[in-house]
């Protein structure tokens, strides 16, 4: 779960991570007065939970409240990479002498959650990683013993960090580890950590990513989700418990299982078509959650036909079939939709869903072939 | 013989009272598998699935009383980690988690404490284990594989299932099937299962299940070109995934340009490894 850059600078505030003056902003007038009140030099951030809001324009430096205003009227009207931004941050705008990047995350190849320092901070510190990664120093942290001062140390002279400031340095990666742990975070990083032209560490940007897994820990945390700020189809997927990724082809996919969904998409694709999802509607397959299924897909207008995928292992073959049809009976799809049930008592759900409008089919490549052949066909 | 799973096997239900745990214990048992005792903290003392199993408080007194060697884990998410570290201190020789949902950052606390132990973990978030017509340890439909010479191991649950039913369909049998997981964070890798499927008699060549995401698949190629004499057949899902879309397992995510679909199918093409178009098409190439 992704957290705005406000409820992250929050966060970093509670654990003493010096961040520039600020408050969130709803409206022109409001931005207005804030402006003021900070001196009449301010950064307007727009806040959406997604990257590369800068690029689009929305996070800019303004001299005088009437401009912040002005400004903060523009970027409340934009839609960043198909998100409204409905508040903005207003942060005073601070004298920078140098950028530095610093971040923690979860190394699944060394099972260790690793710090990450550059001295390049700034927007293209990805671009850096690849192209100079003797910038960029790593730290994996062991996970029962914490960090210690010396690791620190070493982090603060690999990226030549000025000697007075290592001891704020330190207090900082502490906090971020901190809160990293205390959080269940996946993701910490203050990208840019800034040297000021006073020689003060101030962080002026905050991105916490947060574990779902960890939520339940985090009661506070979990208050944070920004429903609204969230692609739609994400929001959906989560209240019926079913995980949907929206694509951009004609066949729509229903399958049980993250891996087979995968596969089955896979051989869509192989096969010269374009799966328009992936979604996974995990073990058991009652009528209610089908039918949920099938309303997530069926939102999509490019969808042409819907390939249903179900192995019945535990769950039974005969049990989909016949939420299946129940789903089919609620929601009415007006698309042809290819059904392969496959696994305990396959035999008795073909019966089951024979004279039904479904197309039944054996194996998964016929499956794809078939929900190919019917997008064709409605294209001609 | 087959792997991690054999005669010897004294298996313990930890969670074995709670509603995943005590369906699936039934279905264990109707596979023969030797179940001595389950752990449900609070209830020891009861017996459940009329009478047959006794179930303690703790992992330790099952082990004193039913002289367990391994565990198989159905507890809620949040409390997945203490259970593992309990079987850990039980010192039992493998731990097999099934709970999905399990935080990063406890996971990574027990890789960490693991490692310098005996005990194998399995999992979080797999299937388990599958001797076809033998035992089974986790969840995996005993009715959809046969045994035989082959060996499959997988980091997916119901695509798992459709190999091994395709392959009993072609008639074609399988020594024993071990799902790792899908998680970031887990137990045994690809390269764990290559190891023992090598030393073991009873496997003739494997089936590796992989996915986008991570690099075991690319530790297992290293692996196979070094160590492997037995042939390694290989499927790798999300060829179709979109670059940096979450999908569904958290594993699933594609850092930057590595992890990708195609560039796991290469590294392990490159050491011979034969590669399924789909996963129907195992039973055709090995």
């Amino acid at each position: 779960m992704k957290l705005h850059e406000y409820q992250s600078k929050n966060i970093f505030s509670k654990y003493n991570i010096p961040i520039p003056r600020g408050r969130i902003a709803a409206s022109a007038s409001e931005a207005r007065q804030l402006c003021e009140e900070l001196g009449g030099r301010v950064v307007i951030k727009a806040q959406v939970l997604v990257g590369g809001r800068g690029k689009a324009g929305g996070i800019r430096l303004v001299k005088s409240p009437e401009e912040a205003e002005e400004v903060t009227t523009q970027i409340l009207s934009m839609r960043i990479k198909d998100l409204p931004v409905r508040k903005v941050l207003v942060d005073e705008a601070i004298s920078i002498s140098k950028e530095i990047y610093l971040g923690i995350t979860n190394d699944r190849v060394k099972q260790r959650p690793v710090l990450i320092a550059s001295s390049s901070g700034g927007v293209d510190i990805e671009e850096i990683a690849r192209s100079s990664p003797n910038q960029i120093a790593k730290l994996h942290i062991d996970p029962l013993l914490g960090m210690r001062d010396y690791q620190i140390r070493d982090i603060a002279l690999n990226i030549n960090l000025p000697r007075q400031l290592w001891r704020p340095f330190g207090e900082i990666i502490y906090a971020l580890w901190k809160i990293f742990v205390e959080s269940d975070a996946e993701l910490a990083e203050i990208n840019p950590l800034v040297i000021t032209t006073d020689n003060r560490l101030v962080a002026l940007d905050a991105k916490i990513v947060l574990d779902e897994n960890g939520l339940f820990r985090h009661a506070d945390l979990a208050d944070l989700r920004d429903i609204d700020g969230e692609e739609w189809a994400e929001t959906q997927g989560r209240k019926f418990g079913v995980s949907f990724v929206k694509l951009d082809g004609q066949i729509g996919c229903m399958v049980n299982g993250a891996g087979l969904a995968m596969a089955t998409m896979d051989i869509i694709k192989h096969m010269g078509g374009e799966p328009a999802n992936f979604l996974d509607i995990g073990g058991g397959a009652s009528s209610e959650k089908v039918a949920a299924a099938m309303r997530l897909i069926l939102a999509d207008a490019n969808v042409k036909a819907i390939l249903i995928n179900v192995f019945g292992g535990i769950t039974r073959c005969d049990e989909v079939a016949r939420g299946l049809l129940s789903a089919c009976d609620q929601v009415k799809p007006k698309v042809p939709i290819v059904a392969r049930l496959v696994g305990t008592n396959e035999d008795l759900a073909k019966q089951i869903l024979e004279g039904s409008a479904m197309v039944y089919v054996d194996s998964l490549v016929e499956g794809a072939e078939k929900a190919i052949a019917l997008v064709k066909e409605y294209q001609q | 013989m087959s792997i991690l799973v054999n005669n010897q096997l004294r298996l313990v239900v930890q969670g074995i009272t709670g509603n995943e745990g005590l369906f699936h214990t039934q279905q264990m048992l109707y596979y023969q598998t030797n179940i001595v005792a389950g752990v449900s903290p609070g209830k020891g003392g009861d017996w459940v699935l009329d009478g047959k199993v006794p179930v303690f408080d703790t992992v330790k007194n099952a082990v004193e009383v039913t002289d367990a060697n391994a565990s198989v884990i159905f507890v809620p998410a949040k409390y997945t980690a203490d259970a593992i570290f309990e079987a850990v201190d039980a010192d039992l020789d493998l731990v097999v988690c099934i709970t999905e949902g399990v935080p990063t950052m406890d996971m990574m606390r027990v890789k960490e404490y693991i490692r310098t132990k005996k005990t194998r973990l399995v999992g979080p978030n797999c299937p388990g284990i599958l001797v076809p017509g033998e035992a089974k340890v986790g969840i995996i439909p005993g009715n959809i594989a046969i045994p035989g010479n082959i060996g499959v191991v997988s980091r997916s649950g119901t695509l798992t299932y459709e190999v091994l039913y395709s392959l009993k369909k072609a008639n074609r049998g399988v020594s024993t099937c071990l799902g790792i997981g899908g998680d970031p964070i887990k137990g045994m890798n690809f390269v764990d299962a290559l190891e023992l499927f090598e030393a073991d008699a009873r496997t003739d060549a494997v089936i590796m299940i992989g996915e986008i995401g991570g690099n075991d698949e690319e530790l297992a190629a290293e692996f196979i070109s070094r160590q492997m004499t037995k042939p390694v057949a290989a499927f790798i899902a999300g060829a179709s995934a979109p670059a940096g879309k979450r999908m569904g397992h958290a594993g699933a995510i594609i850092e930057g340009k590595s992890g990708s679909a195609a560039e796991k199918v290469a590294v392990l093409k490159s050491v011979g490894v034969k590669i399924a178009d789909h996963p129907e098409q195992f039973a055709l190439i090995i």
